[in-house]
């Protein structure tokens, strides 16, 4: 783990300077249900990957679309809005 | 060059945001700071100031919208009063907080309900701890040359906060009185530009306001408070380069006749003027009595408040308050002075009045109640816990 800064090492008002930095807070460990696509009904919409709080969806070379498990917290959105109703959320 | 002219205070303060080149006027207008956002409008769509003059929708907005301006590097002013200063609340604290350099006229007004568009503090103090530097001025001259300063000092890059500058409404506002205007050339490298270290810039991309985890928050406020501590310093300096320069001096707190004073009167805002003149009168009936102003509200300067009350012969201390702390402290400002006295061995006794809330006049002998009340507790020892509030019908 990186050392906090003090008050005086802080930027000013805790401004953050590196751009893009929020990949490195990995949200995935908040999970308790992953969800699972029956790819067989996939129709390859992308509802998932634009609903999804996290940007957890990534496009393959096939257009279906992966879960990067690195930042699903498991909130179930994707399977809410689904159209197919293809994934599921499971107990992992 | 600068003349000297005739003007309503709010006209005068607009003009010192236009002598500061304001890049960006954000404001929703509320009575009694119409004058200052309307001045500021004509002289923008006359061509006489190159500034963005944001109209808005409410308060909120306003400040929400000053508050970005000044995070891209751009010199923002705002105004407001009473109702319009609650709505803009929380933004008030995030201003701050994310050490934008707004500088906001504050003509003081009663807070609601009942529905009150007169004068009194109860908006300024609504905010006292809201980590703005806090002025007060008690006459037009003083609020055009502390509203120019005001740039000056929270632009500063030791200080990058906001600053207030509180001036009565309607007292002040709406009156006409002789006030040295300077022209630009009288000016000229008084005030440097603005350059916000951080500022939003699509080049450099930073993120502002961010969340604050648990372990990042204290250290935030730690260094807020730090700033807004230190802030005092350069206040001091620009007050100084200005009376060097403009032969106008400034300070934290001012005194009038305490030399042999043994009851003096904390005041802020245009009663100062007021008492001073019921001093002079009643010392020519023998009184010794003085007044000491606040100037400075935020960074409260409790040394020089210290060393002003325990000056001299001074042996109680009456503070007036312009609000009300409801089961609080009893007076808001005189909570602050009796602790800038505690570590004082010896200590004069200090008493609390309020008066004048929602408009109501202090009158003449209203001031000399006040006194007269000092010395009561002189003479019996007593130093009431609460305060009086003056002239209301029990
Ligand atoms: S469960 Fe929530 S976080 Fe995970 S992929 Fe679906 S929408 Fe995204
Ligand atoms: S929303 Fe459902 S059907 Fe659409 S791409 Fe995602 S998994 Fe496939």
């Amino acid at each position: 783990m990186r050392k906090l800064p003090t008050w005086k090492e802080l930027t000013l008002a805790g401004i953050i300077t590196e751009a893009g930095n929020s990949v490195e807070y990995k949200t995935g460990n908040w999970r308790t249900l992953t969800p699972v696509v029956n790819y067989d009904e996939c129709i390859k919409c992308g509802v998932c990957w634009s609903f999804c709080p996290e940007y957890a969806w990534e496009e393959g070379e096939d257009s279906f679309f992966k879960l990067n498990t690195d930042y699903c917290k498991g909130c179930g959105i994707c399977a809410v809005e689904c159209p197919r109703k293809c994934i599921k959320m499971v107990e992992l | 060059m600068a003349k000297k002219v005739g003007i309503e205070a709010a006209i005068a303060i607009a003009e010192a945001a236009a002598l500061a080149d304001v890049d960006v006027v954000s404001a929703y207008p509320i009575t009694p700071q119409t004058h200052i956002v309307e001045h500021l409008a004509h002289l923008v769509a006359d061509g006489i100031l190159n500034a963005e003059f944001i109209t808005v929708e409410s308060e909120h907005t306003a400040l929400s919208a000053a508050l970005g301006a000044s995070l891209t590097g751009a010199r923002t002013f705002t105004s407001t009063s009473a109702q319009g200063l609650a709505l803009m609340n929380e933004i008030v604290y995030i201003t701050s907080s994310m050490r934008a350099p707004v500088v906001m006229a504050l003509a003081n007004r009663a807070l609601s309900a009942p529905i009150n568009i007169w004068n009194d503090h109860s908006d300024v103090m609504s905010v006292r701890d809201t980590g703005w530097i806090s002025i007060f001025a008690n006459n037009a001259q003083e609020a055009y040359d502390l509203t120019f300063m005001a740039f000056k000092i929270g632009e500063h890059p030791d200080v990058l906060l906001p600053v207030m500058i509180n001036f009565d409404g309607f007292i002040l506002t709406h009156v006409i009185e002789p006030v040295v205007l300077f022209g630009k050339e009288d000016v000229e490298g008084f005030l440097p530009p603005y350059d916000h270290p951080y500022k939003l810039d699509p080049d450099r991309p930073v993120t502002m306001g961010p969340v604050g985890l648990p372990e990042i928050y204290t250290e935030v406020k730690k260094q807020q408070d730090v700033a807004i501590r230190s802030s005092r310093s350069v206040i001091d300096a620009v007050f100084k380069e200005f009376a060097e320069r403009f032969g106008r001096k400034y300070s934290a707190v001012e005194t009038y006749a305490i030399d042999d004073a043994e009851v003096v009167l904390v005041t802020q805002g245009s009663v100062t003027d007021a008492a001073c003149f019921v001093v002079d009168e009643m010392r020519k009936r023998g009184k010794k009595w003085g007044v000491v102003e606040i100037r400075l509200w935020r960074p409260f300067p409790f040394d020089d408040v210290g060393s002003a009350l325990t000056s001299g012969k001074i042996k109680c201390v009456v503070v007036l308050d312009r609000a009300i702390s409801f089961g609080g402290p009893a007076g808001i400002v005189m909570s602050e002075v009796r602790s800038a006295l505690y570590h004082v061995p010896n200590r004069p006794i200090v008493i609390g009045v309020t008066s004048g809330l929602g408009g109501r006049d202090i009158m003449f002998e209203d001031y000399v109640r006040m006194f007269e009340l000092g010395e009561e507790a002189l003479r019996t020892g007593k130093e009431p816990e609460m305060v009086t509030i003056i002239g209301v019908r029990e």
